[in-house]
């Protein structure tokens, strides 16, 4: 088990890296499929003893829903929009990666600094899982298209969930599914917004959203 | 019961979407917020049972802030249907801009405003923090429909900002949540229970390095949708393009449920004797959002936006009484009531304002008084209210939070308190008087058949404001005490 689990958090830390360095708006959004997918198989792999039919059947939704589902809603927002597949990042693919691997380093700090009271299932665990929301926040930040906003919005969750799989909480099923049905929902509004914006303004280039702001006086 | 106060609007909520007929579904709207107030007011007789073994329990905390959402969410539905006759017809003519739009499906409005009102109520019963998270989330989803009712390019900008800031914001507290869960963690032991009242019973043995992190996560998750600064950037905009009966909510019932969540973490971190981290945490936020509404309420020209930062200003002040801890808990708490009540009511004054002048600019708008007699005369009052005069509400719990820093001998917090009060004061007056009193320009017209509750609603709250402040009733008051006590008042 020990070592499926390791085996699946390298290939989330390695989503990541894709996510930082991909140019291309498709390959992104597969990604973030794929770290979905992981997840469902991570919540499984890191139950310890035999896992029950719920503990079973909720990340299997889970994987479904953020595997499946959602990157679907993305990619008819993508094709309701008619963007550019090209990312137009703030700043380069290089110094995003860079960005990634101090990020890697931090988290990898951070997991030391921050020890969990019960022995995780792998020492990976809490950083792979803060690294993710950091790749998250950064393609927040710097990417300028209302679609890639949403897919770093995707990778923060998926990065929460992660840890919340890392220290094998129990959330009671309504609460997780009540969690599921937020995420799904959001991603559904967003996947709307992105629509009206593409008509209202004929880009979705967040960077140019900047009607409304103030000035200091 | 419990159930019935939550279930209510939000099957109303999905109902509203179906129902074709204006008429019928303004009734709908109206009645579910009778009927949800009316029992919001039987619990303070008869206290109701926990349900879903224990998730949803009504503290004084909960009472307090379920009633005031149901009264806000009571007039302004009141409000809301004079306001949707109103906006009746194909397309209308942007005030800025002068180009044309449309308006969103009056039946998603009512439907988003009915089950907004169902994912507020459950964030004030919740008592397990996941389904708190969980209700906080889906009231951003909820509303965010409400800012794109007018639809044009600033709001739907302004919905964007609120939506991806808000969920990213909240992403943060649930990675807060499982923070705590961490704390709440001891070797051995597997289940851990998200129950507040299994964390505050357990709270001295949580693991205190992790319980810092997870208020810090949470004051910034919950605090980004409070409005708390630096978090606060989308506030200005969606309060000022949202239709203003929506930004009426937003200010005076959304802000609250955020901090409530930040109360709850709150609770536990008083409980575990880490009081001290936070009380500190949020007395910075509280004062660096008064300042930050300060610097942005002087020389502000829009005036919904000047409402809005108002607003940033008054989650400050929240923030600063539960900072203080003592007396300022209960200064805290009374003005969570005062504020809602005062901000609700200057929305929709500033509605009607907008409605005749046809401008959001403070400086193209003068004469309101004689315009529209009631509406100024209630901008004025509202004003003066908002801004701590005497004799309304606001005044005596901004001076009980004072009084609660001066008898702690905190004169630093207490003068940065005072000269931020005294800027944001200047800073609102010009605006307001200039556009209260002057002549009106000629071509200003007051639209004939406008409904009777565009006025009544805000005068009637407006005389609420003024009870406020010379009266707090001793029911409220108990209650009151209760939960300040329930956040450590001794």
């Amino acid at each position: 088990m020990n070592q499926l689990v390791n085996a699946i958090l390298v290939f989330l830390v390695l989503t990541g890296f894709l996510l930082l360095a991909s140019s291309r708006l498709v390959a992104c959004i597969r990604a973030v499929a794929i770290q979905g997918i992981l997840l469902g198989l991570l919540a499984i792999a890191a139950q310890d003893g035999h896992p029950s039919v719920v503990g079973v059947l909720l990340p299997l939704t889970s994987a479904a829903v953020k595997g499946f589902i959602l990157p679907w809603l993305i990619v008819r927002a993508m094709r309701d929009a008619d963007t550019v597949r090209e990312i137009e990042p703030v700043i380069g693919y290089n110094l995003s990666v860079i960005i990634g691997a101090v990020a890697l380093g931090v988290s990898l700090w951070l997991g030391q600094r921050l020890p969990l009271p019960n022995q995780p299932t792998s020492f990976l665990l809490v950083p792979a899982a803060f690294f993710t929301c950091l790749v998250g926040l950064v393609l927040l930040i710097t990417r300028r298209k209302a679609i890639t906003q949403v897919l770093g919005y995707l990778t923060l969750e998926n990065g929460v969930y992660a840890f919340g799989a890392a220290v094998a909480l129990e959330m009671p099923i309504l609460v997780e599914l009540g969690i599921l049905l937020d995420v799904f929902v959001g991603v559904f509004v967003m996947g709307i917004a992105i629509f009206h914006i593409s008509r209202q303004f004929d880009h979705i280039d967040t960077g140019r959203l900047v009607t409304l702001s103030d000035r200091v006086p | 019961m419990i159930l019935l106060v939550i279930l209510i609007p939000a099957l109303a909520g999905a109902a509203a979407f179906f129902i074709g007929s204006d008429p019928l579904r303004r009734g709908l709207l109206v009645s579910t917020a009778l009927v949800q107030f009316a029992l919001s007011v039987a619990t303070w007789i008869l206290p109701p049972a926990p349900a879903l073994s224990g998730w949803l329990a009504e503290d004084a905390l909960g009472r307090l802030f379920l009633t005031l959402t149901s009264l806000l969410f009571l007039a302004s539905s009141f409000y809301a249907v004079a306001y949707l006759r109103g906006e009746r017809g194909e397309s209308h003519s942007d005030f800025e801009e002068g180009f044309l739009f449309s308006n969103a499906r009056e039946a998603s409005f009512t439907g988003c405003l009915l089950l907004f009102l169902a994912a507020m109520t459950l964030v004030t019963l919740s008592q397990h923090l996941g389904l708190l998270w969980v209700a906080v989330e889906a009231t951003t989803l909820a509303s965010a429909p409400l800012i794109y009712f007018h639809r044009h390019h600033r709001s739907l900008e302004a919905t964007w900002k609120y939506l991806l800031i808000c969920s990213v914001g909240i992403a943060l507290a649930l990675l807060g949540i499982f923070f705590l869960a961490v704390a709440a963690t001891s070797p051995g032991t597997a289940a851990v229970s998200l129950v507040l009242k299994d964390l505050l019973s357990d709270a001295p043995h949580l693991n205190p390095l992790w319980l810092k992190a997870a208020f810090v996560l949470m004051l910034v998750g919950y605090g980004t949708k409070m409005g708390l600064a630096p978090f606060h950037t989308w506030l200005p905009n969606a309060h000022s393009e949202a239709p203003s009966v929506a930004s009426a909510l937003l200010s005076g019932a959304l802000l609250n449920c955020a901090f409530l969540g930040i109360l709850r973490i709150h609770q536990i971190c008083v409980a575990s004797g880490l009081v001290d981290f936070s009380q500190r945490l949020l007395l910075v936020f509280g004062l660096l959002s008064m300042a930050v509404a300060a610097i942005f309420i002087t020389g502000q020209v829009d005036y919904k936006r000047m409402l809005a930062y108002s607003s940033v200003e008054h989650m400050g002040i929240l923030a600063v009484g539960v900072g203080l801890g003592g007396a300022g808990l209960f200064g805290s708490m009374l003005h969570v009531i005062n504020h809602s009540l005062t901000k609700v009511m200057l929305f929709m004054v500033a509605g009607n304002l907008l409605a005749v002048y046809h401008t959001k600019t403070a400086k193209n708008v003068s004469g309101a008084l004689q315009v529209l007699p009631v509406s100024g005369l209630l901008w004025v009052l509202g004003f003066l209210a908002i801004t701590g005069s005497p004799p309304f509400g606001p005044f005596l719990s901004e001076f009980t939070i004072l009084k609660a820093a001066l008898d702690q001998g905190r004169s630093f917090v207490a003068i940065t308190y005072l000269i931020l009060l005294a800027i944001i004061l200047a800073g609102m007056a010009t605006p307001v008087l200039e556009m209260a009193q002057g002549t009106p320009r000629e071509d200003i017209i007051v639209p004939a058949g406008r409904g009777v509750a565009l006025s009544a609603v805000p005068a009637i709250l407006g005389a609420a404001i003024l009870l406020m402040g010379i009266y707090v009733p001793p029911a409220l008051s108990r209650t009151i005490h209760e939960a300040a006590r329930l956040l450590g008042q001794r």
